[in-house]
């Protein structure tokens, strides 16, 4: 009875490409998961150490919808410090739950039914749905591996009509670990302002880069007024259990986007807020030390890769390596459930995060060095007999 | 490139040479050059195991021990140090700052040993003002790993 009662939008959305590798992977033993989207460390001890004193005090009731004001101060002085941004904490940033939930906030404060959502693909899996949810029309871009995953000025102009108005970007980019530079960036601001696009810029990674610091867009002449800004503290500080992201942009996105925030959520959760001031006050030195690890790992995974010969592409942020597995004559999909079961060894198909991403499969390396080596081993074990 | 080769060998002195040139975008010639160089200038001393000897069964205890010495003239507290640190005994010596000089750490099969060897061979000593031995009852962390973590992966094996 209850089936016919649920709403169209949600129930025509397609299952997580992920579900069913899950499914197989629980039931298994001695596995050795590449899977995982998130990072291995613990959240840093003071991290904690200061979500557990705000408890003791009794820090326990709601904050403001939009978060602490400390936090939010906190936020945009960080911005500032290492990303060389502006905004004013009291009208141009809101603390959310997630990072996921600013995707979320940010696409229901701008699209209108029938809007188009540029994405650029392969990208995070909830980018294509969220747009659905908000009635738009996600449009995908899908990034090639020979232009190392960057989108073009030309990617945009070919999928531009007269119903686009908000094109997705997410660099360093969850699954493929490509980055912008600066020129790469200001060839589609031009682009995006040629066509009065807004930009919703998940930065996510911003942190997590191993050769020149992250640029936002939104740093970009002209583009401060039409980017927004998503990040947060998951995956810089080893936080993604906290919940606990935030949007920075224009004062009127910023203002519409609280109050979807307001009926929808009402405020993130107060001993999260607190763990995360501390965490953007105090912990530059922990997310340098986690930086220098991941990019050690790597090195080591590329490596890996290729020397078994698989084509992999030099990724420069992220905690991910996005080698192609198409020489092995098998589908993303084939690729990580035979592997599965012939090496137990977990890696997620390149399809589950956009079409274009077939071909493709996404390892992460937030394991410890004897993890990956072992992984690795498998792998080659595996790929050596499809290659025969 | 030292600094970082220190890093990574600190927590894991089994790390290969063509591991560690990887892993920092070197090669293995130029590391293991740095490492038998840092071996030379005495900034790597030595390569040893943490064994958590409470789980091994044996029995040990370890000590700590204060000293109150005197210092003399020209040498101040070196000459009293090495007298102390010889002993195959001691396996840890420091001058410290504030309420005493040294402290001494020893390990021994018991803690009669333990005792006998400060009564015999540490408190004669002519510089030696006072000791205060201190047992220690139990190790839960060292050399910044702790002993005894029963670390699990709590991570869901698959996440986007």
């Amino acid at each position: 009875m209850m089936k016919d009662k649920l709403a169209k939008i949600p129930s025509s959305l397609p299952p997580s490409g992920i579900r069913k590798l899950f499914d197989i992977v629980t039931e298994m033993e001695d596995v050795i998961s590449l899977g995982v989207g998130e990072p291995d460390f613990d959240t840093p001890w003071n991290i904690r150490e200061e979500a557990i004193y705000s408890l003791e005090k009794g820090k326990t009731f709601y904050t403001s919808n939009a978060g602490l004001v400390e936090l939010r101060e906190a936020v945009c002085q960080y911005y500032k410090r290492r990303f060389d941004l502006d905004y004013a904490f009291m009208k141009e940033s809101l603390i959310t739950v997630g990072g996921s939930e600013g995707l979320d906030l940010a696409l229901r404060a701008l699209v209108n039914p029938g809007d188009e959502v540029l994405i650029a693909e392969p990208c995070f899996v909830s980018y294509q749905p969220c747009a659905k949810l908000a009635g738009g029309v996600p449009v995908a871009i899908p990034l090639k591996a020979e232009n190392e995953f960057r989108i073009t000025p030309q990617e945009i102009e070919d999928k531009i009509t007269a119903k686009s108005k908000v094109l997705m970007i997410s660099f360093p980019t969850n699954p493929t670990g490509a980055v912008m530079r600066k020129e790469h960036l200001e060839a589609i601001a031009e682009v995006v302002i040629k066509h009065d696009l807004i930009v919703i810029s998940d930065e996510i990674y911003a942190e997590l880069t191993y050769g020149e610091k992250h640029i936002s867009i939104a740093s970009l002449p002209g583009m401060r007024e039409r980017t927004i800004i998503i990040n947060g503290f998951s995956k810089a500080y080893a936080m993604t259990g906290w919940r606990m992201g935030y949007v920075l942009g224009p004062v009127e996105v910023i203002e519409l986007m609280t109050k979807i925030h307001q009926f929808a959520i009402m405020c993130a959760p107060t001993a999260s807020q607190y763990a995360a001031l501390e965490a953007a006050k105090n912990c530059d030195k922990d997310v340098d030390m986690m930086v220098r690890a991941y990019n050690q790992r790597r090195r080591l995974m590329v490596d890996g890769f290729r020397k078994m010969g698989l084509e992999c592409f030099e990724p420069e942020g992220a905690f991910y390596v996005f080698p192609s597995i198409k020489k092995t004559g098998l589908t993303s999909n084939e690729f990580a459930t035979e592997l599965l079961l012939d090496q137990q060894v977990a890696v997620v198909p390149g399809d589950a995060f956009g079409e274009c991403g077939e071909g493709f499969i996404r390892c992460c390396y937030a394991y410890s060095v004897v993890e990956l080596k072992e992984a690795l081993t498998r792998i080659e074990k595996f790929v050596a007999k499809k290659l025969k | 490139m030292r600094k970082e080769i220190l890093g990574l060998i600190q927590n894991n002195s089994k790390l290969a040479v063509a591991d560690l040139a990887l892993m920092l975008g070197s090669n293995e010639a130029d590391i293991a050059n740095e490492i038998s160089a840092m071996e030379k200038e005495k900034i790597i001393s030595g390569y040893h195991t943490l064994i958590n000897w409470d789980k091994a069964s044996t029995e040990r205890v370890t000590a700590l021990i204060e000293l109150k010495v005197t210092p003399q003239r020209g040498e101040g507290f070196d000459k009293t140090a090495e007298r102390i640190y010889r002993f195959k005994q001691v396996t840890a010596v420091y001058l410290m700052s504030g309420g005493f000089d040294l402290t001494v750490i020893i390990e021994g099969a018991t803690m009669k040993e333990v005792a006998l060897f400060v009564g015999q061979k540490l408190a004669p000593l002519e510089s030696v003002l006072s000791t205060a031995t201190h047992f220690v009852l139990k190790k839960y962390k060292d050399y910044g790993i702790i002993l005894d973590e029963d670390k699990k992966d709590e991570r869901m094996v698959v996440s986007p």
